[in-house]
């Protein structure tokens, strides 16, 4: 963005102004300051983030593997962690699905309260987990706008699973739709109407051109929202009730065997979602390495 | 929230628009699918919690706001909010200038992990900084259950969002400024002070607005490292938690929005200083 108004200034070289010795001190200088900047950013990096999740590494291994194998098949965990992938398994795809509809809408229609949409679409991100979980209790809980209306269907929202599927679907919203609106708009809409004049329908066009166009973007959010969702805590908290075998997902699997002083447990649990945090990361390197290489190629 | 839409990326548009392929493609049926999935995500659960915070009428509004444990909670997440966002200004522009103008063995890994508290469930996230700084803490630092706790978790949990949004500013700012800067006698501190931070405040200034809404909401890493002490350690989040286990919807509600303007405030606060500024410099 500043190149184009700095590219007129030729590089300067301050060796040439002052003499051989006072621009060696000078760099030196600098390359102190480096040195000690980067040894600051990498302490306070290394001590807010490497060694806490280092150390749990360590906690959880550290008599060996046998608590760990039995940790992980204990049934209430298994459990939990089922429960967790049914739950991504529902609402991903639809955070999928609608998060690319609303991504066309905001980059490429055009219609009065475009504005609006955008804020409710971050408005997640703004909104404290435990308010989701608060405000979903105001509109199905028993005492809720819906409730009388949906026990006498004999239908559970809260407490029950379809509770879990919407609070993690709200928390995770966000994120489809924000990676896939820039991919759109880089994309224009030249090879779009191309395809429009020789003849393709709406349906052919999205599926054959606009589709693999934005793909990689779409990518990105999926595992942005996924990693989202298993990972949910507050909301889910909150309308599933924590009933243990039940309604348990990993996270609150976590926080019930540390509350239970089953530390092992509680370890072995957060060291599975660690490794699934740390397949994300490596994904969205991945997929971002993707996206430079053909930007330069 | 993103700050993609800049001005440059929208010159770059052709200027004949296209036939609105969303509207098109989509059809009504499909905009009348994403009406309901939002009303149902978005706008019914946001319109039940003003109304509930409502109903009473600002007088049991205030009631529920100014009880004294509900008035402690509130303050001690804001207050806590702000100093870490400022911990965050400072330290998430230096390690994103490390990142961007340094090099050294192990950058790439570094770089990728910035982004591991957004990856990481925030549960684990509490269960990581206990580890280290709990009760068996292998450093002598156990801030377990003490007010440092919360500072601490907030801290972790929104680490990315200034480095995220000052490196790519850093990336396409110019070298040969500061170095014309430099070459003209300008002391480091003066070319800090009067090209490089200038360029980025912006960045750093939506980061730590990002950062404080997040901070203000945090609630997962909060649960364990905290003890959840009222009036000591009881973040607001907590609060809400609580009230909603003792079925005090209506306080629940009432304090959710407290902090929910409170977070929206310091957004549009920010944004509009940002708009000013960009306009007296532009």
């Amino acid at each position: 963005m500043f190149s184009s108004g700095a590219a007129s200034i030729s590089p300067s070289s301050a060796g040439r102004v002052s003499g051989p010795s006072p621009a060696t001190d000078t760099a030196r200088a600098a390359h102190r300051r480096k040195l000690g900047l980067r040894t600051v950013a990498l302490v306070y990096l290394g001590l807010l983030l490497l060694a806490p999740v280092a150390m749990i590494f360590y906690r959880t291994f550290e008599h060996g593997l046998e608590p760990v194998w039995n940790s992980i098949t204990a049934p209430n965990a298994e459990h939990a962690f089922w429960l967790s992938i049914e739950i991504v398994a529902i609402a991903v795809p639809l955070n999928t699905i609608f998060g690319i509809g609303i991504a066309l809408l905001l980059e490429r229609g055009r219609f009065w309260g475009k504005a609006v949409l955008g804020l409710i679409i971050d408005l997640p991100f703004a909104i404290s987990p435990v308010v989701v979980g608060l405000s979903l209790i105001l509109v199905y809980g028993k005492t809720g706008w819906f409730g009388d209306w949906l026990s006498e269907q004999g239908f559970q929202v809260i407490f029950s699973i379809p509770g879990m599927v919407i609070a993690t679907a709200i928390v995770s919203l966000p994120f489809v739709a924000r990676e896939t609106v820039p991919v759109l708009r880089e994309l224009g809409t030249d090879a779009e109407q191309a395809a429009e004049t020789l003849g393709a329908g709406p349906w052919q066009t999205f599926w054959r051109v606009t589709l693999p166009g934005i793909r990689w973007g779409v990518v990105y959010g999926v595992v942005l929202t996924t990693a989202r969702a298993l990972g949910e805590f507050g909301a889910v908290s909150i309308v599933s009730g924590r009933i243990e075998g039940q309604t348990q997902t990993l996270p609150l699997y976590v926080q019930d065997r540390f509350e239970n002083f089953d530390s092992t447990g509680a370890y072995t649990a957060a060291v599975v979602l660690a490794l699934l945090a740390l397949g994300t990361l490596l994904a969205m390197n991945l997929l971002t390495r993707r996206t430079r290489r053909k930007a330069e190629g | 929230m993103s700050q993609r839409p800049n001005s440059a990326s929208l010159q770059a548009l052709p200027a004949r628009r296209a036939p609105a392929l969303g509207a098109r493609g989509a059809g009504a049926l499909g905009k009348g699918l994403l009406g309901i999935y939002l009303s149902i995500l978005v706008l019914l659960p946001v319109a039940a919690l003003l109304s509930k915070a409502s109903t009473g009428g600002t007088h049991a509004f205030w009631r529920e706001v100014s009880n004294p444990e509900a008035v402690a909670a509130i303050k001690l997440t804001l207050i806590t909010s702000a100093i870490v966002v400022v911990i965050n200004a400072v330290f998430g522009t230096l390690v994103a200038w490390v990142l961007v103008r340094d090099e050294f063995p192990g950058k790439g890994i570094v770089n990728a992990l910035i982004d591991l508290p957004f990856a990481l469930p925030t549960i684990v996230a509490g269960v990581v900084l206990l580890a280290l700084y709990g009760k068996n803490s292998p450093l002598g630092i156990d801030v377990a259950f003490t007010r440092a706790s919360v500072g601490l978790a907030l801290l972790f949990v929104t680490l990315p969002f200034v480095v995220r949004s000052v490196q790519p500013v850093l990336l396409e700012l110019d070298l040969a400024m500061e170095e014309a800067a430099a070459s003209l006698g300008a002391s480091p501190w003066t070319v800090l002070r009067r090209i490089v931070l200038p360029t980025l405040a912006p960045a750093i200034i939506s980061g730590v607005a990002l950062s404080f809404a997040r901070a203000v909401g945090e609630f997962g890493s909060l649960v364990l490292i905290t003890g959840n002490l009222p009036f000591k350690t009881e973040a607001g989040s907590v609060y809400i938690f609580g009230q909603i286990q003792d079925e005090n919807l209506a306080a629940a509600a009432a304090v959710s929005v407290v902090l929910l303007l409170a977070a929206l405030l310091v957004i549009a606060l920010l944004t509009f200083a940002l708009r000013r500024r960009s306009r007296h410099v532009l």
